[in-house]
């Protein structure tokens, strides 16, 4: 019961909010800011009795939910969910006070605002949780309802066409997934008996073309959301429309839906196709990584430049997942979660920065430094972390992936390795224009982060920095998943091949 | 042996650049004074350390420590651990000494920017890093200070960057080091790969067992690492431009220390090189070229900082070029990189002392004649000048004609090539640091009557002149009974290598001397 009843919390707190006034804006966002720190902290509390080393799900509850389909009500937790429901909590109640006002500019009340965000919490949580592939898919269609109106209804520009693309784009991948699941629903009937538990329907032995099919109806609808190109072209729009906060919610956690769901359901489900589509994806992802960056280098718009970094990061994420060693699957998971907080620190800071210009185009800025130090120091190690500066956390999993990578496709592994260079260039040339050179007229006044802004982007960049000198808490959650992935689908590491 | 002591020298300096940035404008009153502290602290345990390591016996000098694990995955195991051995003390007394100097130094140099405590920060966060960065016991962990002190450069290199020009020349700097970082990256994934392991201690038990290929390809790659990091061609281009830091961020980074990581790097994975021949010659072919190259930029240069780079990046040359030159060559690399240590250091001190009292003024068509005005300043750099043109018995004679011998030693066609290369560089660079001199102490004043040329403080000088008594003595004591080969020995093997003389250290100096 515990994941359910943590999972609710968020929905509680959404309905204890929708009995308040709509004036009283303050008791709203009070409300749901600790409704978002409760969650974290109960979660929290759950995750520190999560067993390591014990493998298959943990915290398992399993209910019958439309017993004539074999529909379960199905949670538990391993690793790789256990990691990104964290990464998730945590970051709900920072994006509430760092946006603390981010509600104002929108078409309803502040109120609907703080309820879809609930709302999103417990589907996030759900998402990651659901251990029956049909419940999974609802979660993973539901969400796109409460995001639908955040963009929609709290974006700036044009923000109805952006909501529009974003839900066009994941409905068509949601329908494909939705048809592999109903094939897969059929074969479980023929084999063992009707039933959507992700761990049985793992043991079916489906031949290799219905395999394929089945595994691109999830792959595609996973790669629209991850994205990885070419399917990506919503994301940089989605991103300059929607609020800094959304922009977090929606790169940070929901993308990651995406690449959690090539790890859970393409791999786990369909061994054999991921075999045979891994070159396509390897080179997909390299695409990705250089193509993400050598947009984000041309970006004049500081959320199309985060948005960009971030298809390419997600290149390294879903070039590290197929790489299928224990090095890429870890390092590309631990790299969902640092890229949920090295893009959270951007998108806040980036937030900060666009509420005092009213503009978000990098070349209004300039000489930030000096006017601004908080906020220019904090945002340049936000860069950092985004260029996998070392002693940084995303240096880490980015090193992790791509000698994970190297191990088995070296060409792959070098031609990632150049988004180094390229994320130099993304992060200093912005940088420059942003914070470095005299300053812009008309910001001479800025004033610098608040107290509530600090305490919002404090947390984000000790973790950054704390987690790339000591990773071992998070890779000890995310080892065992990650061997157990690889293993399960007929890998092995490659064994050194030195040897005259 | 192991030791828990190794993580304060790195600790030490990060500390207290992490309070001195957390602080902020709370710490302006004593910031300098605490980050020339945590260096001398850094410098005194080092000091320690290396007495007592001078105490045992060669074979049981290294010293480890294993910090934390820090990334275990599979078989990738990398934990934060440190080694200090003959090699690693070297550079820990090059990098907390020179550094404490140039600290002292900059408290003058600085007392009039606003943002002097930030200055601070930042060199103790070079120093933390570049002390991780020689005392990693693994691939993985020197890259972390590898990377470190290019952040450092780069933020030492803009550290006026609210002209544009100087941010660009940061961002040029941290470009063309990332250039060389993908080659680091790429030699870890290569050891990793054919040896599963990237320790220094795992990949020095493999290396004799890895197919030549494979340890050539990790060569290549850990030479563009150097080429980067020490501003060798063909990623030379940014040390010029990193001339936009503030002086004594020259002396440190830019001409003492970071810049000589590569030859670092070359000499740490020695291992390595022995065993791929072609990757040597690659080496030898870089530090050929960047030594000629570099003291040709040198010729041709008015701004005296600019001189000074192109001076640095030939040096590094000769030093690459001895690393490159297998067992008999890493001691005298290594040797020429201290020597080149106070040499430099101390004249781009001096540069900056003249720049102290001509108001800023870097070009050397309007100094002149100032060895009158500031005579500490040009005794001191004149020492430094006489130990670069390897005049007897000043420390680059001892130094830098070893590499000389070394390079005709090589043998046959090759040896001349690049013994002739050396000599002829010896040649160039008598040449155009005698220009620097002349353009600036000597002969008549070139500038106007609003430069008040003085001599500097206390404060200035007085490291000035502890590195002019290093550029003195250094390669003498260094050299003599052949105590620094034998000293580096345990590290580098070159025991087995007794090598004959070609030319008489005096007859290489009388030839270069003969411009």
């Amino acid at each position: 019961m515990t994941l359910t009843i943590i999972g609710a919390l968020p929905l509680l707190g959404a309905l204890l909010i929708g009995t308040v006034k709509k004036e009283q804006t303050t008791v709203v966002k009070q409300m749901a800011l600790l409704t978002s720190i409760l969650t974290a902290v109960a979660f929290a509390i759950t995750a520190m009795r999560f067993e390591v080393d014990r493998p298959g799900f943990q915290f398992v509850e399993s209910h019958s939910w439309l017993p004539t389909f074999g529909i379960n009500y199905a949670l538990g937790l391993d690793g790789i969910s256990l990691i990104l429901i964290l990464m998730s909590v945590l970051l709900v109640p920072v994006v509430i006070i760092a946006g603390w006002h981010e509600s104002e500019g929108g078409r309803w009340s502040a109120k609907t605002f703080y309820v879809l965000i609930l709302i999103l919490e417990t589907m996030m949580i759900g998402v990651f949780a659901a251990t029956d592939v049909f419940l999974f898919y609802v979660f993973f269609e539901a969400m796109l309802i409460p995001v639908y109106f955040l963009i929609g209804g709290y974006g700036v520009g044009e923000r109805s066409q952006a909501a529009i693309k974003f839900l066009l784009y994941s409905l068509f991948g949601g329908l494909l997934m939705l048809a592999s699941i109903i094939g897969i629903y059929v074969i479980s009937g023929n084999q063992i008996g009707h039933t959507f538990d992700i761990d049985k329907l793992a043991t079916l032995q489906i031949d290799s073309l219905t395999q394929n099919f089945l595994f691109l109806g999830f792959f595609i609808a996973f790669a629209i959301k991850a994205p990885l190109w070419p399917l990506h072209t919503w994301l940089p729009d989605a991103a300059k429309s929607a609020t800094p906060g959304t922009s977090v919610l929606l790169l940070g956690v929901l993308d990651k839906v995406g690449t959690f769901g090539m790890i859970r359901y393409c791999i786990k489900l369909f061994p054999d196709a991921s075999k045979t589509f891994t070159p396509m994806i390897i080179t997909l992802s390299v695409i990705s990584i250089l193509y993400g960056a050598f947009l984000a280098i041309g970006q004049k718009d500081i959320k199309g430049l985060i948005a960009f970094t971030s298809i390419s990061h997600f290149g390294f994420i879903t070039l590290g997942i197929f790489a299928m060693t224990t090095q890429g699957n870890s390092g590309a998971t631990l790299y969902m979660f640092n890229h949920g907080f090295s893009t959270a620190a951007l998108f806040i800071l980036a937030g900060y920065m666009m509420r005092r210009r009213n503009s978000s185009t990098i070349a209004d800025f300039g000489g930030l430094q000096r006017v601004t130090p908080i906020l220019a120091w904090t945002f340049f190690i936000a860069g950092l972390s985004s260029l996998a500066l070392p002693g940084l956390s995303s240096f880490v999993s980015e090193f992790l992936v791509l000698v994970g990578t190297y191990t088995r496709y070296p060409v792959a592994a070098i031609l990632g390795t150049f988004g180094i260079i390229l994320a130099a260039l993304y992060i200093l040339i912005p940088v420059q224009k942003a914070l470095h050179g005299p300053t812009t007229a008309g910001n001479e006044y800025l004033p610098d982060l608040t107290r509530r802004e600090k305490i919002a982007i404090a947390p984000v960049i000790a973790i950054i920095i704390a987690l790339g000198f000591y990773p071992k808490p998070a890779l000890d959650v995310i080892n065992p998943t990650s061997v157990t992935t690889i293993t399960d689908a007929g890998f092995s590491d490659p064994a050194p091949t030195g040897g005259k | 042996m192991t030791s828990s002591l190794l993580v304060y020298l790195i600790a030490i300096p990060l500390a207290s650049s992490a309070l001195l940035m957390l602080l902020g404008r709370k710490a302006d009153k004593w910031g300098h004074v605490l980050g020339t502290l945590a260096s001398a602290t850094s410098f005194a345990l080092g000091a320690s350390l290396f007495f007592q390591m001078l105490g045992r016996p060669a074979e049981e000098r290294a010293v480890t420590q294993k910090i934390f694990e820090w990334i275990h995955v599979g078989s990738f195991q990398v934990d934060a651990g440190l080694l200090l051995d003959q090699l690693s003390v070297s550079f820990v007394l090059l990098i907390t000494g020179v550094g404490t100097l140039i600290h002292i130094y900059s408290i003058a140099y600085m007392s009039h920017d606003h943002d002097r405590r930030r200055f601070f920060a930042f060199l103790n966060l070079f120093i933390a890093a570049m002390l991780l960065l020689v005392l990693g016991d693994s691939y993985l962990n020197l890259y972390v200070g590898w990377e470190g002190v290019g952040l450092a450069s780069y933020l030492l290199i803009g550290f006026w960057n609210q002209k544009p020009e100087y941010a660009t020349a940061a961002k040029k700097a941290f470009v063309a080091n990332r250039v060389g970082d993908l080659g680091l990256s790429l030699a870890i994934m290569i050891a990793f790969t054919t040896m599963g392991t990237v320790t220094f201690a795992g990949v020095k038990e493999h290396a004799p067992h890895v197919s030549t290929s494979a340890l050539t390809a990790m060569g290549a790659m850990l030479l563009l690492a150097a080429t980067g990091k020490s501003a060798q061609f063909p990623l030379q281009s940014w040390l010029g431009d990193a001339m936009a830091g503030p002086t004594p961020v020259s002396a440190l980074i830019h001409a003492a220390t970071m810049v000589t990581a590569g030859v670092y790097l070359i000499t740490r994975s020695n291992f390595v090189f022995d065993n791929a021949p072609t990757a040597q010659l690659l080496v030898i072919i870089v530090g050929a070229i960047t030594l000629l190259f570099g003291a040709l930029i040198g010729t041709a240069k008015d701004d005296i900082k600019k001189a000074l780079a192109a001076s640095t990046m030939s040096q590094i040359g000769y030093m690459i070029l001895a690393s490159g030159l297998g067992p008999v060559g890493y001691a005298f690399a290594i040797m020429h990189l201290l020597t080149h240590g106070f040499f430099k250091a101390g004249m781009f001190l001096g540069a900056g002392s003249v720049m102290h009292g001509m108001n800023d003024e870097v070009n050397m068509r309007r100094y002149g004649g100032l060895g009158k005005y500031m005579p500490i300043t040009a005794i001191t750099f004149g020492l430094g000048y006489l130990a670069i043109i390897g005049v007897p018995p000043f420390a680059g004679f001892y130094s830098k004609d070893k590499i000389i011998e070394t390079a005709f030693n090589a043998g046959g066609t090759r040896g001349w090539i690049i013994g002739i290369a050396a000599l002829l560089g010896a040649l160039i660079t008598s040449f155009y640091m005698t220009r620097v001199i002349m353009m600036t102490f000597v002969g008549n004043k070139r500038w106007n009557e609003h430069a008040h040329p003085h001599e500097s403080p206390f404060l200035m000088w007085g490291p000035m002149a502890l590195l002019a008594v290093g550029s003195v003595a250094s390669g003498f004591i260094l050299s003599s009974g052949n105590r620094f080969v034998t000293w580096l020995e345990p590290v580098v093997n070159s025991g087995h290598h007794e090598h004959e003389e070609l030319l008489q250290p005096a007859v290489v100096t009388s030839l270069a001397l003969q411009q």
